[in-house]
């Protein structure tokens, strides 16, 4: 198999890697290439240059303060498996990264990469929506901040322009009484999954939950929160009865395909009973 | 593109394409042809290669992309004479069948016991379940994983 022909450029500064992007109709950047070189192997994209952002040090490097955590976009999965302060300051985070690829992809795929792929399947875009978190992105037209809501706009496809880089994620920390949850549901550890559910809510001094963000994927062209089962939680105590209505809400408000895999009533059911135990976990986890 | 790095501790310079992969470099250019081809997109795991240290599918990674890296094959595993303690347990154990696999899963597990050289064997379970086997059933190469732990465990066998 032979990957279509294409120039390969490695800039060393983010100024040059925007400029070679804007410089020509064909050319995309290059993370990780664990998705790109698959997609470029069986023809899916035929990029005329590669701009490789490996030598960029502005996009490197994991930063955790009282505000939250920036993640740089070329971080690998490796590299954020491996920082404890991750697993302290947001354990949503390590937890739901677990579940992507296998090792040797994990060596070498990145966090930036994963959100401008935008797999509707993938772990990372739907995390993103649950912890609310900011695409910082660099186009020729300056800096912007994407929110991860605003960034998936269909499968493989976001509101980056062509010649914007990713730069960095801004997850924005939580009160301490913040509670989360993450499951999913595949065939083979490391494959992607047929439904999965990441989460998290606030609970308050009662008990009750607020502020709750529930993100599904794999069962729509995008990740997708789940209203109709976050409004019947919000405000109420999770417990056995709350969870019970929010997973017949949520299996009732998605549309989900079916596929080779599992069929679309197969993932309704699926994303219920991921839900009721995505909240079980986080219900039972005092930290 | 001129194209420099190191492959099984000797300097290699090669002139590829820049759609060229790794995978294939080291088996058409380099005629290195113990790294395995199959499924050339990533599943598989038979053209795992070590790149500085790390496992790493050479399928998904360009030749270009390993400018100034080292690079270990399967063939750099072995020592001038006889089998490494991974080799030695993987003949030991029956770790193989036909071998289309072997060299990414001794690849995977080399780099992984080098890092990680008390891996449970859920760990080590995890780790090639990124490596197809259609012959072996996964047990015997577990074994051997589990033997060969000692010699790392030991210091002799580093990455
Ligand atoms: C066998 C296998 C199993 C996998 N299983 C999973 C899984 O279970 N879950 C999962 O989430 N992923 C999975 N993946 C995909 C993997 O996680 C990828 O590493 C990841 O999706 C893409 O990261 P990358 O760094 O390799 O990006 P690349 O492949 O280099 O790039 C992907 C796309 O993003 C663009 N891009 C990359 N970086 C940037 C940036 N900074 N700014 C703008 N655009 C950018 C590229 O132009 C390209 O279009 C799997 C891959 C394989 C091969
Ligand atoms: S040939 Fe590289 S993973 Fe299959
Ligand atoms: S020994 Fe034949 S595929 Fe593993």
């Amino acid at each position: 198999m032979k990957l279509p022909d294409f120039e390969y450029r490695a800039p060393d500064t983010l100024a040059e890697a925007v400029v070679l992007l804007a410089s020509s109709e064909g050319a995309r950047p290059l993370a990780g290439g664990q998705s790109f070189l698959p997609i470029m192997a069986f023809r899916l994209a035929e990029p005329t240059m590669l701009v490789d952002l490996k030598k960029i040090q502005e996009l490197r490097g994991i930063q955790v303060s009282e505000q939250g955590v920036r993640i740089g976009a070329m971080t690998r999965w490796r590299e954020i498996l491996d920082d404890p302060r991750l697993k302290a300051a947001i354990p949503l985070l390590p937890e739901a990264i677990e579940h992507v690829a296998h090792y040797q992809v994990r060596n070498r795929g990145t966090i930036g990469g994963s959100l401008a792929h935008a797999d509707p399947a993938a772990e990372m875009p739907a995390v993103a929506l649950a912890l609310d978190a900011q695409i910082e992105a660099m186009g020729p037209k300056g800096r912007r901040m994407i929110a991860a809501q605003d960034l998936f706009v269909g499968p493989l496809m976001t509101s980056l322009e062509t010649d914007e880089i990713i730069v960095a994620v801004h997850i924005p920390a939580g009160p301490s009484n913040r509670r989360y949850g993450f499951q999913e549901f595949s065939r083979r550890r490391g494959d992607f999954a047929l439904a999965g559910i990441a989460l998290s809510y606030d609970q308050d001094a009662q008990g009750r939950a607020a502020n709750i963000r529930i993100a599904a994927f794999s069962i729509a062209d995008t990740p997708v929160r789940l209203k109709a089962a976050e409004a019947i939680l919000n405000g109420k105590i999770v417990d056995a009865s709350t969870i019970a209505a929010a997973a017949a809400a949520a299996s009732g408000e998605v549309d989900p395909a079916g596929d080779i895999h599992a069929s679309a009533r197969y993932r309704k059911a699926l994303v219920g009973t991921m839900l009721t135990r995505a909240l079980e976990r986080a219900a039972a986890d005092a930290r | 593109m001129a194209t420099q790095f190191e492959v099984n501790g000797r300097k290699v310079s090669v002139n590829v394409q820049p759609r060229m992969t790794l995978a294939d470099c080291l088996r058409h250019e380099l005629k290195l042809t113990g790294t395995h081809v199959a499924c050339e997109h990533g599943v598989c795991g038979a053209c795992t290669v070590i790149m500085d240290g790390e496992a790493v599918r050479s399928c998904l990674t360009l030749a270009v992309q390993a400018e100034n890296s080292k690079i270990v094959t399967v063939e750099g595993l072995s020592p001038a004479e006889g089998l490494s303690p991974l080799q030695q347990a993987f003949k030991h154990h029956h770790a193989l069948q036909c071998g289309f696999c072997t060299p990414g899963m001794l690849t995977t597990l080399h780099a992984l016991l080098s890092q990680e050289p008390n891996a449970t064997e859920e760990r080590i379970r995890d780790v090639i379940s990124g490596n197809i086997c259609r012959c072996t059933g996964y047990v015997t190469i577990v074994e051997a994983a589990l033997d060969a732990r000692s010699a790392y465990q030991a210091g002799s066998e580093k990455a």
